[in-house]
């Protein structure tokens, strides 16, 4: 095989400027904030304040999430408008594990059952809370929760061959139901509140300085890992099958591939990846409730993998920060246009800027040809 | 039977009997009111009852509350109301104002629970008698629950003199409720159940279902009890027709759901089957009809207010205008790019919808609008006790028939829907016979728009018009058009009233969210079997 | 209906009908390939070839007949990709090949091999598999343009990859839908030998409209008509068949 390839993560990182890039801003980041937050003085102007820490880690879950919903999008063509729900499901599953770390610290003191339970007059835990004081086992149903609904889910859509614009819809009509599900107080999920009043992680407080540190070195960390994954997903064979089933469904189904198991396993990786970010950002911002299963939200998404560029990785990651900073300034200064801006992003970038930034910035350099294919398959000794 | 309860009986027996005649002089008994006897006290009840004298009504109401006196000084009966400087007085005979009293001035006329039952059971019959349509109506109705042996005398009496249909038919409801319930003899009892047996009403049921409870525990053992047997009788045959007419009501409502339903998908579903195209702003335009209704009954509020009953008909091209010109703008202002990419154009219509909203919100605030029902659209029509249809449900089901019509029509038998149809079957061979599929498709997406106006019309009659009206409806509309399938307006017709069935059906079982949740893993499930819909349109041109 | 004995046959079809919305596609066509054949099926527009192909690589399921690959698998009851697999190819009238991917990827991802999703995440190209690429590239004439993304290819050259495509698939059966559609003249007739080669190690049916396409081929000629065969024999033979020229030739 090629000698180029010194080791495959390797091979992942260097094999395009883009991803080399990526690694090390992530990095850098990973690194560079936390100790700017706990080591440089407050009165320096490198010093990183706690909000910004809080602020930078909500982004980078939302980057973690923009990625998995470009993976399905950008390389399959399948448009999940309810990725909400799997980054909603990390987030209940990890929020039920810092439920438990409350234990007898509540306002109503009560060592087995959170708060909401006592309020509802309820006697015994739900069976399916069980095992959540465990954060090895939480940790996994974070993963298994989401990946499993998406496994039930895309089993039935993609057997069915539900494709385009009413999978769209039937995944929208997914998260829908489960935003009127854990509206109910009956469901177990602690109904309109959700679930907040977080103490501790690991015996750690949540509100500490280090803490806080650790969490954000933990998401880009997770930002960076899901980032490889993907990388070494869509620069595979799976992956070049991913962007054939994306431009000629039927030609790969004729060539003898089972395109439904295809889309089957990259749309549950897909949605493991959207629960770890889930996870992640549910200790940072101190409370999960359904409004985060809301179909606006995950709409949302698509909008910043549309605006970093769909079909690049980085662009997700990239269309995240950007549309997220955005939204955390405008919604400050002016409310009102926030709105007409997000509308007005929709609609611009879907006219003019189909690729999103990184699209733009790879056309003005490369006019001709744009190669977001790995080199992988170019470099192999094909005689010209 | 108690002493009291018998002797009142017989009193009322008595006078309504018309044994004594002799008009009560209301000065008087009101005074016996205020004496030790309990007896006598009952008596001169009876003597007020028995007057039919609004003032006696008065009299006893506030005896009933505490605010019946006798002044201390000329020994005659006030009825008097707290004021700052003591009590505000009036005559008890005549209502005349007699001004404020210091409270040393009065002596009250105290009640007890005994006396206060008696005297609630006897206000009730007492407007039974009085002139006023309504108000016998009311007593009628209240007198049927009260279960009060003495009230049958009273009704009877009513009866004779009663000469509104209306009421006489309430006043005998009610009599037959109060023998089966209460008279001493069972061929009176027995008579009143059978009538009661053919009412189909939940109130009825529950008379009879209490007539039914005690005697079956108060004579545990009795198999030949003939009350208890024709009750027993009565019940089931009260019950199986009120279920009859559950479900006539479940359907009903899912009927109006269904239509609603219907309004708010066709536009989506024309524009869907034809341009391929989920308008995500659909819901915005629903709205927007539901705002140009509100502006146009401001207008008429403010410049034509005699005609405000009619402003809804001029609401609804309106309606049609402002969306469907909408549509026709964002049609040709954004959607024409980005034909071929169904899943941009859904996020750029998600975009619009969110300025459009935002832009509703910063014109008219965040709050809901006041729209009122014309006077022809409020109130109800009763079937049957069990079976009460409002009126604006009622005229959004014959709208959207009208609007059914109205688009299978133009569809059908217009050349803009021949057109139209062509493109929906084969746009590339509609687009070489000359169809010029731009113009199809841009007054395609303002009908479409035009009809979700309208149906934003209907909306504002049932539901709050704010800014995220729209939201509301638009998930529901799609799963209508995804179970339905789409280029047949037959497919969202059925698919509509469905779901709108279903939906209701569900409701009493498994409460509105669940039904909701419910149905919609079920249309997940049902794609399963048909992944285009029910009417879906087949051959080789659909596919591409 | 003529009898058709089984044995070194490696298409059947027998009776099959297929309907849309009242239109009849497939009107009990019968007709069989035998194995190593080059068989060319002409016929009108709407005379049911692209449907007969849809219904052979299981994207249709016919409402009525039979349809026997070799002799003793029912392909009524599978679907496209078990039908790919069973060693079925098929290329479109659409040439369709994926653009976003190199005319090397397209032709890698065409590649005989496992198709298990979870196999591929970790597959790798061996050295027989580079030769065999490079064997197939010269055979439709594109190792020039090997890095080539497939979209900026010409018509005639995606119509090329597409059969290369087909032979990396290395199917016993190649059902070819008009491969010669807005072809030049030179392509119409490289492609013909191009297809004549292939059909020495396979068997070939090409669905075709150009008669001099057609002649070229030198190939027993099945006619279609109203969702049914209407003649067969060598190109000769069916012209000069009185029925053929009524419905469509003497037109």
């Amino acid at each position: 095989m090629n000698k180029e390839f010194a080791g495959p993560l390797t091979a992942l990182i260097t094999a395009s400027r883009g991803a080399t890039i990526t690694v090390g801003l992530l990095l850098i980041v990973a690194f560079l904030v936390p100790v700017a937050n706990l080591l440089v003085p407050e009165t320096s102007v490198f010093h990183v304040p706690n909000y910004a820490v809080s602020l930078l880690g909500k982004y980078l879950c939302f980057a973690l999430l923009a990625m998995s919903v470009d993976l399905i999008w950008g390389f399959c063509g399948i448009l999940s408008l309810g990725h909400g729900a799997f980054f909603a499901l990390g987030g209940y599953a990890m929020g039920m594990y810092l439920m438990r770390q409350i234990g007898d610290r509540g306002v109503y003191g009560n060592a087995h059952m959170p708060d909401f339970m006592v309020f509802l007059d309820w006697h015994q835990l739900p069976w399916y809370w069980y095992g959540f004081e465990s954060f090895a086992f939480a940790i996994l149903m974070v993963a298994v929760v989401p990946g499993a609904l998406a496994f039930v889910f895309g089993w039935l859509a993609f057997r069915a061959r539900v494709t385009g614009v009413y999978f769209s819809i039937i995944s929208q009509a997914m998260t829908f139901a489960l935003l009127l599900a854990f509206f109910r107080n009956d469901m177990g999920f602690g109904g309109n509140n959700g679930l907040t009043d977080f103490k501790e992680i690991l015996g750690f407080d949540l509100k500490s300085n280090v803490v806080r540190a650790t969490l954000f070195f933990c998401s880009a960390l997770s930002v960076l890992a899901g980032y490889l994954l993907c990388r070494f997903i869509v620069t595979s064979k799976f992956g070049r099958l991913l962007v054939a089933v994306r431009d000629a469904e039927n030609r790969t189904r004729f060539l003898g591939y089972r395109v439904e198991y295809y889309k089957l396993l990259v749309f549950t990786v897909s949605a493991v990846l959207a629960g770890i970010a889930g996870s992640l950002y549910v200790p940072q911002v101190g409370i999960i409730n359904p409004g985060e299963f809301s179909p606006a939200n995950s709409i949302e998404i698509v909008i910043w993998v549309a605006v970093g560029g769909r079909g690049y990785l980085h662009g997700a990651i990239l269309g995240a920060v950007v549309v997220n900073y955005a939204k955390t300034y405008f919604t400050g200064a002016l409310p009102e246009v926030w709105l007409f801006m997000l509308g007005g992003l929709f609609i611009a970038t879907t006219l003019f800027l189909p690729q999103g930034i990184v699209g733009l910035m790879a056309k003005i350099k490369k006019p001709v040809f744009v190669t977001k294919t790995p080199k992988a398959a170019l470099t192999l000794g094909v005689g010209d | 039977m108690n002493l009291p309860r018998f002797l009142l009986f017989f009193w009322i027996a008595i006078i309504l009997g018309g044994l004594s005649p002799a008009f009560a002089d209301l000065g008087a008994d009101t005074n016996k009111l205020s004496l030790k006897s309990t007896k006598t006290k009952i008596l001169a009840i009876e003597r007020l009852v028995a007057s039919g004298d609004d003032q006696a009504v008065a009299i006893l109401q506030a005896f009933l509350v505490g605010n019946l006196f006798v002044h201390t000084l000329d020994k005659t009966p006030v009825i008097g109301r707290p004021s700052p400087e003591g009590y505000h007085i009036k005559s008890a005979v005549n209502g005349r104002d007699l001004g404020t009293v210091k409270k040393t001035a009065l002596k009250k006329i105290r009640i007890n629970n005994k006396l206060r039952k008696i005297v609630r059971g006897a206000l009730g019959g007492l407007t039974l008698l009085s002139p006023d349509r309504d108000l016998r109506l009311n007593a009628a109705k209240s007198v049927f629950k009260s279960h009060d042996v003495l009230v049958i005398v009273l009704l009877e009496k009513a009866i004779l003199r009663e000469t509104d249909d209306h009421v006489l038919a309430a006043m005998k409801r009610s009599l037959a409720a109060v023998q089966a319930t209460n008279s001493t003899q069972t061929a009176v009892r027995l008579s009143a159940i059978e009538q009661l047996a053919a009412y189909t009403d939940q109130d009825v049921r529950t008379v009879i279902a209490e007539i039914v409870g005690k005697e079956q525990t108060s004579e545990a053992v009795d198999p030949v009890n003939p009350v208890r047997i024709a009750a027993e009788k009565a019940l089931s045959g009260i019950e199986a027709r009120l279920k009859i007419w559950g479900y006539v009501a479940s359907i009903f409502q899912g009927l109006s759901l269904g239509s609603v339903l219907l309004l708010a998908a066709m536009g989506l579903a024309i524009t869907f089957g034809v341009m391929g195209v989920i308008n995500m702003a659909h819901g915005e335009m629903v709205m927007l009809g539901a705002y140009t209704t509100y502006l146009v009954q401001d207008l008429f509020k403010i410049h034509l207010a005699a005609y405000f009953d009619w402003s809804i008909l001029l609401a609804i091209p309106a309606a049609f205008v402002v969306a469907g010109a909408t549509g026709v703008i964002i049609e040709r202002s954004v959607i024409r790019f980005l034909y071929g990419r169904p899943l941009e154009t859904l996020l750029a219509t998600w975009g619009l919808s969110l300025m459009l909203q935002q832009l509703v919100r910063s014109l008219f605030g965040p709050t809901n609008q006041e729209v009122v029902n014309p006077s022809w659209m409020s109130g109800a029509v009763e079937i049957t006790g069990g079976l009460t249809l409002t009126y604006n449900r009622i005229w959004i089901i014959v709208f959207a028939i009208l609007v059914l019509a109205l688009v299978t029509f133009l569809i059908k038998k217009t050349s803009f829907g021949l057109r139209m149809r062509a493109v929906t079957q084969n746009r590339a061979m509609a687009s070489s016979m000359g169809i010029r599929t731009g113009w199809v498709d841009a007054m395609t997406f303002g009908l479409g728009s035009g009809i979700a106006g309208m149906a934003g019309v209907a909306l504002s009659q049932i539901d709050n018009v704010s800014p995220n009206l729209g939201q509301a409806y638009i998930i529901d509309s799609f799963m209508v058009v995804v179970f339905g399938g789409v280029g047949n307006l037959w497919g969202t017709v059925v698919g509509a009233l469905s779901l709108g069935i279903v939906n209701k059906f569900l409701e009493p079982l498994s409460g509105a969210v669940l039904a909701k949740i419910l149905i919609l893993i079920a249309v997940i499930l049902f794609i399963q079997k048909r992944p285009r819909g029910l009417f879906a349109l087949k051959g080789r041109a659909m596919e591409g | 209906m003529e009898t058709v004995a089984p044995g070194d046959t490696i298409l059947y079809l027998d009776g099959v009908s297929v309907s849309f919305d009242g239109f009849k596609a497939l009107n009990g066509l019968s007709f069989f390939v035998e194995q190593g054949e080059l068989r060319a099926i002409i016929g009108p527009n709407g005379a049911g070839k692209t449907t007969m192909m849809d219904v052979i690589t299981g994207k249709t399921q016919p409402d009525e007949g039979m349809v026997l690959f070799k002799t003793h698998t029912d392909l009524t009851r599978l679907d496209e990709t078990r039908i790919a697999n069973l060693g079925i190819g098929r290329k479109f009238q659409k040439p369709t090949v994926f653009e976003n991917h190199t005319v090397f990827e397209n032709l890698e991802l065409a590649l005989a091999g496992d198709r298990r999703a979870f196999i591929t995440l970790f597959a790798r190209l061996s050295d027989e598999d580079l030769d065999r690429i490079t064997e197939v590239l010269k055979i439709i004439g594109l190792s020039n343009r090997a890095k080539r993304k497939a979209r900026a290819l010409s018509h005639g050259q995606k119509q090329w990859l597409e059969i290369g495509m087909l032979l990396m698939q290395d199917p016993e059966l190649l059902l070819v839908d008009e491969p010669a559609a807005g072809m030049t003249d030179a392509e119409t007739e490289q492609t013909a030998d191009m297809l004549k080669a292939i059909a020495k190690s396979h068997t070939v049916v090409v669905v075709e409209h150009d008669m001099d396409f057609v002649r070229a081929l030198e190939s027993r000629v099945t006619v279609l008509h109203e969702g049914s065969v209407l003649a067969e024999g060598s190109l000769d033979t069916v012209q000069n068949n009185e029925r053929v020229i009524e419905v469509y030739l003497g037109r």
